[in-house]
């Protein structure tokens, strides 16, 4: 049963249609990536389905629940975790009040006037902190922290509310090729552990083909390839839309 | 009313139209390339008026009037000029609330400038040679002169467009206001620009000022007034849209020259004078332009605001330390009504700083953890004073039930007028509070029925155990305490952590299921209630309330003591508030020019100490431990 189901999703900008027709679904416990060249319309259709766009036409469904149109806000609580291609934490709190934050607005306590936040979900956010490898930064501002510690605070942030989608833009862009590996493989342990069904786009093409267990491939707003890995990369058309971007599918980062 | 009435009134109302116009004009255009909303641009008009009507009684003649008109144009551009190279240049990059400040800094040290070299007195202006007459339109008499200013906006706004359109100077304009960093790179230079755009934009409003002459007296409060109505036109219409300008100064004209040709009009039994409550108009068209279009009628969505305290530190508590000297500083203040006998004036005092505090406190609530420059604070200040006020001499309740109202008053305000605010942020958003702030001084003012118009409502004096110098004095201490105490428990709480949260990134705190509007709205509503309490407090403490005290200035005030503190500390617009009024109870008291110095103090802050007190405090104990610890 797929957690996440996209049904001929159509969005156009003036006469350029940025999306056509797209339909696919993500699994729980499935890592799914989505990649395309620039301006084959990834970010449009992550934006659809976080509800930060409305599509022309088409359908988003999660968990069964109809959601097209919806508020970002309402998505989230339906349990959506996202991260931002440009990390988006709280920088006025400690990496722990950034979590126990995000706790406290998946479970509708934002409106609390009395007991202190800071006793809303300590020891859970203590140990989410843990399983990202953030456990000795607790306490720091978040606006102090180094970016790619801003990255896993995110990820922190966007599983407390115990999603059972997540949703990543660009989760490496920005980061050194050490530690992209080092987050992607975090994630892909996450998405086992938790029966997460996950969609990220990316850049890095040896990240893509390392950790995914299916991609989609979006070429002029169209969906031009859903499989394995494999059976992507051996794709002719899938090819001939990278032949113009580089080496793209070799096996280094195609990073521009 | 008969329809040559309401046409008559019409074209009246595009006269005043052309005023408008050109303010809100020259706002926009130094807004689309600067990004700067120049507070001090009223100051501008003001100047224009003043200017003129002296140059062309100097000159004389038949010339004379268009030569001061002239001439107080070049002077005020001039002056524009200097103000961008002086001031502005050094503040580009800094959060919106300080450049708000530095230009209102500006408007205040003009004010004072004009009352040095014109007295206070209203002047009255040369009437234009030749347009001196009047013409038989719809049986009554339209002065010439109307029809002339009303054929003055037009011509602008083609002239401007011309401007904009034709010449090397327009496509710079255009090309800056589009994408500034893409014109710095394509080799405009932006410093020439910036000067030349700012004089054109100080020329135009006192171009507005110099014409206007002939219609109404110069006067001392030109400045803010004018500030308001070119507020309400450039929201209308939409900020850095010059079509947008004028098509809202027709609308907003047209819609007071409605009111005043309406004039009385019976609604549900109640008698309302319409030509009294223009400003209420006003404030319903920008309101309901604002629900329809968020933007303006004409504007575009403005990139986000950038807001201070976004990195600030974490909120940590006291401590028990410095829970313990809270306290000790509590019993020490609970205990100086004992000292009334050697300081018999230190309750009174006392009591003024107190109402400092609360309304600081509260308006460091919004604008610091909240985010949201509230340039219009004096609003709930007044909605407790005025709701006290009236509770207590026309409904005859006691004390505490008075200043109760006074809070649900200000709450009830802060709950319509935050709805609005909320959607909004950065300069629109100080904009809009100003705006909702200036309508409700206009009310007081114009509402006599109920608010005792000019004179205000007197004998507001508390009953026992209030009743003396340190009943009151401990009343308005519990008060402060409470509402200190209550804002520090909330800030602590989820709510202030969502608030926080809304104002560090909206688009995170969206995406992890944190209703940011709604929030804001209540944190905006909770601020605005307790503020109503030092209204009130106020008003018990005078024994009377004016509209005089719930002007603009005194939401600049709260401003200047949020800042005076810092705005990054919990403490520090109690800090500010303490310091600020035992500043003007020493200094500015002694002096006529105390607006001069306010507006020095101000431009001391933010070019100078942008973290106020506390941030300084902090800086040289960092520096001192550091020190200790090699």
């Amino acid at each position: 049963m797929s957690v996440l189901t996209v049904r001929s999703l159509s969005k156009s900008y003036g006469g350029v249609r940025a999306l056509d027709d797209v339909s696919f679904s993500v699994a729980a416990g499935e890592l799914l990536a989505l990649i395309g060249p620039n301006g084959a319309g990834k970010s449009t259709c992550f934006n659809i389905v976080n509800g930060q766009i409305r599509p022309d036409a088409g359908h988003v469904w999660i968990g069964g629940r109809e959601v097209t149109g919806l508020a970002p806000r309402r998505i989230a609580r339906l349990g959506v975790g996202r991260t931002f291609q440009i990390a988006a934490v709280f920088g006025s709190m400690t990496a722990v009040e950034n979590v126990q934050m995000a706790m406290i607005a998946a479970r509708g306590q934002s409106f609390g006037l009395w007991r202190p936040a800071a006793a809303h979900h300590r020891q859970a956010a203590l140990e989410l902190l843990g399983r990202v490898g953030m456990a000795e930064l607790a306490e720091r501002p978040a606006a102090t922290l180094a970016y790619g510690d801003v990255k896993r605070l995110e990820l922190a942030v966007a599983l407390a509310g115990e999603p059972v989608l997540l949703l990543m833009d660009e989760p490496t862009a920005g980061m050194g090729a050490g530690e992209r590996g080092a987050l992607i493989a975090l994630v892909r342990e996450l998405v086992t552990e938790r029966r997460l069904a996950a969609l990220f786009t990316e850049h890095s093409m040896d990240v893509v083909f390392a950790h995914a267990d299916r991609v989609i491939v979006l070429a002029r707003g169209k969906l031009i390839a859903d499989g394995s890995a494999d059976a992507v990369r051996a794709d002719p058309q899938v090819r001939a839309v990278y032949l113009g971007s580089g080496a793209a599918m070799a096996e280094e980062d195609g990073h521009p | 009313m008969s329809l040559d009435g309401l046409l008559f009134q019409a074209l009246n109302g595009l006269a005043g139209a052309s005023a408008l116009f050109l303010v809100a004009a020259g706002l926009s255009i130094i807004f689309g390339v600067s990004r700067i909303v120049n507070l001090a641009h009223g100051s501008f008009y003001m100047l224009g008026i003043y200017l003129a009507g002296t140059l062309a009684g100097g000159f004389g003649g038949a010339f004379g009037f268009w030569a001061g008109v002239i001439g107080a144009v070049l002077v005020v551009a001039a002056l524009g000029a200097l103000t961008e190279i002086a001031l502005l240049r050094r503040i580009y990059a800094a959060p919106e609330l300080y450049q708000l400040l530095a230009t209102f800094a500006l408007a205040l040290i003009v004010n004072d400038a004009v009352l040095y070299l014109w007295g206070p007195e209203d002047i009255l202006g040369p009437r234009a040679p030749g347009l001196e007459g009047a013409i038989d339109l719809l049986g009554r008499r339209l002065p010439t002169y109307d029809i002339f200013l009303a054929l003055v906006g037009p011509a602008v706004l083609i002239g401007l467009h011309l401007l904009l359109a034709r010449s090397r100077f327009g496509r710079l304009i255009r090309a800056a206001t589009e994408d500034r960093e893409m014109a710095a790179a394509l080799g405009v230079n932006e410093k020439v620009l910036f000067t030349a755009v700012f004089a054109l934009g100080a020329g135009l409003a006192a171009l507005g000022g110099a014409l206007q002459m002939a219609r109404e007296p110069a006067s001392l409060s030109l400045d803010l007034a004018v500030l308001g109505d070119a507020f309400v036109i450039v929201v209308v219409g939409g900020l850095g849209s010059i079509p947008g300008a004028y098509v809202a100064a027709v609308l907003v004209a047209e819609v007071k020259a409605l009111c005043i040709a309406l004039g009385t009009v019976s609604v549900g039994g109640f008698e309302v004078n319409l030509s009294k409550l223009t400003l209420v108009a006003e404030f319903l068209v920008m309101a309901i332009v604002l629900i329809v279009r968020p933007n303006g009628l004409f504007g575009r969505p403005q990139p986000p605001a950038r807001v201070a305290g976004r990195g600030e530190p974490p909120l940590r508590p006291m401590g028990r330390n410095g829970g313990i000297v809270a306290l000790g500083v509590v019993a020490a203040l609970a205990l100086l009504p004992l000292a009334e006998g050697a300081f018999p004036y230190a309750p009174v005092l006392a009591v003024d700083m107190l109402v400092a505090v609360i309304f600081a406190t509260s308006l460091h609530f919004i604008m610091g953890p909240g985010g949201m420059h509230s340039f219009g604070h004096a609003a709930y200040f007044g909605l407790g004073a005025y709701g006290a006020a009236y509770a207590a001499t026309q409904l005859g309740a006691p004390t505490f039930a008075a200043l109760a109202a006074g809070i649900v008053a200000a709450g009830l305000g802060a709950l319509v007028f935050g709805w609005f605010a909320v959607r909004l942020s950065g300069v629109y958003l100080a904009m809009l509070t100003l705006a909702f702030a200036q309508i409700v001084w206009s009310i007081a003012y114009q509402w006599e029925a109920v608010t005792g118009g000019s004179n205000g409502l007197f004998g507001v004096w508390p009953d026992a155990p209030l009743d003396t110098r340190a009943g009151l004095y401990l009343a308005a201490l519990g008060g402060a305490l409470v509402v200190v105490l209550l804002l520090r428990r909330v800030l602590f709480a989820p709510f202030g952590y969502a608030l926080r949260a809304s104002r560090d990134s909206p688009l995170r705190a969206e995406a992890v299921g944190i209703a940011t509007g709604r929030v804001q709205w209540l944190g905006f509503a909770l601020a605005g209630a307790l503020c109503g309490l030092a209204g009130g407090l106020f008003a018990f403490a005078k024994g009377s309330i004016s509209p005089e005290a719930i002007s603009v200035g005194r939401s600049i005030d709260g401003l200047v003591m949020v800042l005076l503190g810092g705005v990054e500390s919990l403490l520090g617009p109690i800090v500010g508030a303490g310091a600020f009024t035992l500043l003007q109870d020493s200094v500015m008291r002694e002096t006529d020019y105390w607006r001069a110095l306010l507006g020095a103090l101000i431009l001391a802050i933010v070019l100078i100490f942008p973290g106020g007190l506390m941030g300084g405090a902090a800086r040289l104990w960092a520096l001192a431990t550091r020190r200790a610890a090699r």
